[in-house]
């Protein structure tokens, strides 16, 4: 990306008809760090990196529930991710009140969409710098959408956002085509073979991810570390240097527990190309 | 500027309190009960100016989107309006065209929202109102009162229907009705409320709705009896009456 004459504000096109500050808010988002989502026809899964920026201090928070049947994975400036999270909590529990029913996630998607339109054609705002994976269920099932700063939004089977997404995208997308039919438990090992292919060799561990799931009959929650951590260890794929190629066996062999389990708590060296906005 | 205000409805802090209204045209009384395929819904088609009976082809129960049927008893001109305003929501939910679509229980929801806000301005809609349908096989049935009261149960009566009705479908409805015996028992009820209710008239319209679809019949009239002898000569036990 150059800098040019025609990247001041937001309500300058370009000679090229491009809009460089929505095109800059998207960049921010490819600097949060990692988030992924997959679904099936029946559940979805959300997971994404933590990155702590020191080891005295907590991670960031970048998973919402947004309702029963709603949650969120956001990607970028996390300060934008809260606040449209409000947003969308918001949204759903007046559709609650008035209707005593869900809102459903397509209609939820279009509005934050719509929102996130506005700030790309007002010079007093700026386009909201954070992505969003929206997983969610309605009449017709389970869903994920991206949302993106420009106001765009699209359906997806599977997708990654964030640093080093690529890599995870590369993943999902040798295996998308099974995950309609996937049980709940092969979505979730998927989530974290994907997590793991963003962390480029690094041991995966409970305390430096997140997932969350949300089906038809299971509201959306994240799952604890300790689960996680037993998911981890029991497909087993912590941080073996096996290519992401192998096909994982699903059968629980107990197997490598201790170098998953037994390593240190305190997560990966900070500031491993995490943009400061971020944090 | 006040006024202006407080004739569209709005009741601003300082503005003299509003008298609620009167009812001018009403609709009496709504009888719906739950049946194996879905919901049987029965209105005459009488339409009351005060102790008039006014107007006699008055459609008291609609269709609304695809999944439901509204009755309403009170003044017609607010079932009019709540008719045009639900109008407009089905309308913006089928915009969306994203295969989601309002039930008959988010629009009972919605409903008592609607009246319940209304009760609160000082300036209800006089209806009772019965709201019934079926979606994804799930039947509902549930009524909203002009002051917001609501409740779902599997028959219900709205006015006189309240009082002459709902005992004879306590004691005769069942689960899994057949259409023909839910018909049979609605026009049972109709019938007490024809003989009993002043503001009855003997025309009416009983609507259906499965996860098929809806169906209004054609208007049509009850058989009534009045040979009793008890009729042959009122005075009988009263000389000098009349």
């Amino acid at each position: 990306m150059f800098r040019n004459q025609y990247d001041t504000d937001v309500t300058t096109w370009s000679p090229a008809g491009r809009l460089f500050q929505v095109e800059y808010a998207m960049e921010a988002v490819k600097q949060g760090s990692a988030a992924i989502g997959l679904r099936s026809k029946t559940h979805v899964v959300l997971g994404c990196v933590n990155k702590a920026n020191s080891e005295l201090s907590s991670h960031q928070k970048k998973i919402f529930k947004v309702d029963d049947h709603i949650g969120v994975a956001i990607a970028g400036l996390t300060a934008d991710g809260r606040v449209l999270s409000r947003y969308m909590r918001s949204e759903c529990i007046n559709y609650s009140y008035t209707y005593e029913s869900p809102l459903p996630v397509g209609r939820l998607v279009v509005q934050l969409a719509d929102k996130a339109q506005v700030c790309t054609q007002r010079s007093w705002k700026r386009p909201y710098g954070v992505g969003l994976l929206v997983a969610g269920l309605d009449e017709k099932g389970a869903h994920l959408y991206y949302n993106c700063p420009s106001g765009n939004y699209f359906e997806y089977q599977a997708f990654a956002i964030g640093s080093r997404s690529q890599a995870a995208k590369t993943y999902l997308e040798r295996r998308f085509e099974n995950f309609s039919e996937s049980t709940r438990e092969d979505l979730i090992k998927d989530a974290l073979m994907a997590i793991r292919e963003t962390l480029q060799g690094e041991t995966l561990k409970s305390s430096i991810c997140t997932v969350a799931v949300v089906g038809a009959g299971e509201p959306f929650h994240i799952l604890d570390q300790e689960t996680v951590q037993k998911l981890i260890d029991s497909f087993e794929i912590a941080g073996t240097e096996e290519g992401p190629a192998a096909a994982p066996d699903s059968a629980a062999e107990g197997g490598s527990a201790a170098e998953g389990g037994a390593a240190s708590e305190q997560g990966a060296p900070a500031g491993e190309g995490v943009a400061p906005m971020d944090i | 500027m006040e006024s202006i205000q407080a004739k569209q409805g709005l009741v601003g802090p300082n503005d003299p309190i509003q008298r609620t209204q009167l009812p001018y045209v009403t609709g009496t009384s709504v009888v719906a009960l739950k049946y194996k395929d879905g919901i049987l819904m029965a209105a005459d088609m009488g339409g009351s100016y005060g102790s008039t009976i006014r107007y006699k082809s008055v459609e008291r129960i609609k269709p609304i989107g695809k999944h439901s049927l509204l009755g309403a008893s009170g003044e017609i001109s607010d079932f009019q309006e709540l008719l045009r305003n639900l109008d407009e929501l089905i309308l913006y939910d089928n915009m969306w065209d994203d295969g989601n679509s309002l039930g008959p229980k988010e629009l009972h929801s919605y409903l008592t929202r609607v009246m319940y806000n209304r009760r609160n301005k000082f300036d209800p809609l006089w209806n009772s109102l019965v709201l019934g349908g079926v979606k994804n096989g799930q039947k509902y049935l549930g009524m909203v009162s002009m002051i917001g009261v609501n409740f779902e149960d599997s028959h219900v009566a709205t006015g006189f229907g309240n009082h002459l009705a709902r005992p004879i479908l306590r004691d005769e409805w069942h689960e899994n009705l057949s259409y023909e015996d839910g018909v049979k028992l609605l026009e049972k009820c109709m019938r007490v409320l024809l003989y009993r209710d002043r503001s009855a008239v003997n025309k009416l319209q009983i609507a259906k709705i499965t996860e098929e679809g809806t169906t209004i019949s054609q208007p049509y009239a009850l058989k009534t009896f009045w040979g009793f002898t008890a009729f042959q000569n009122p005075t009988a036990g009263a000389e000098g009456s009349w």
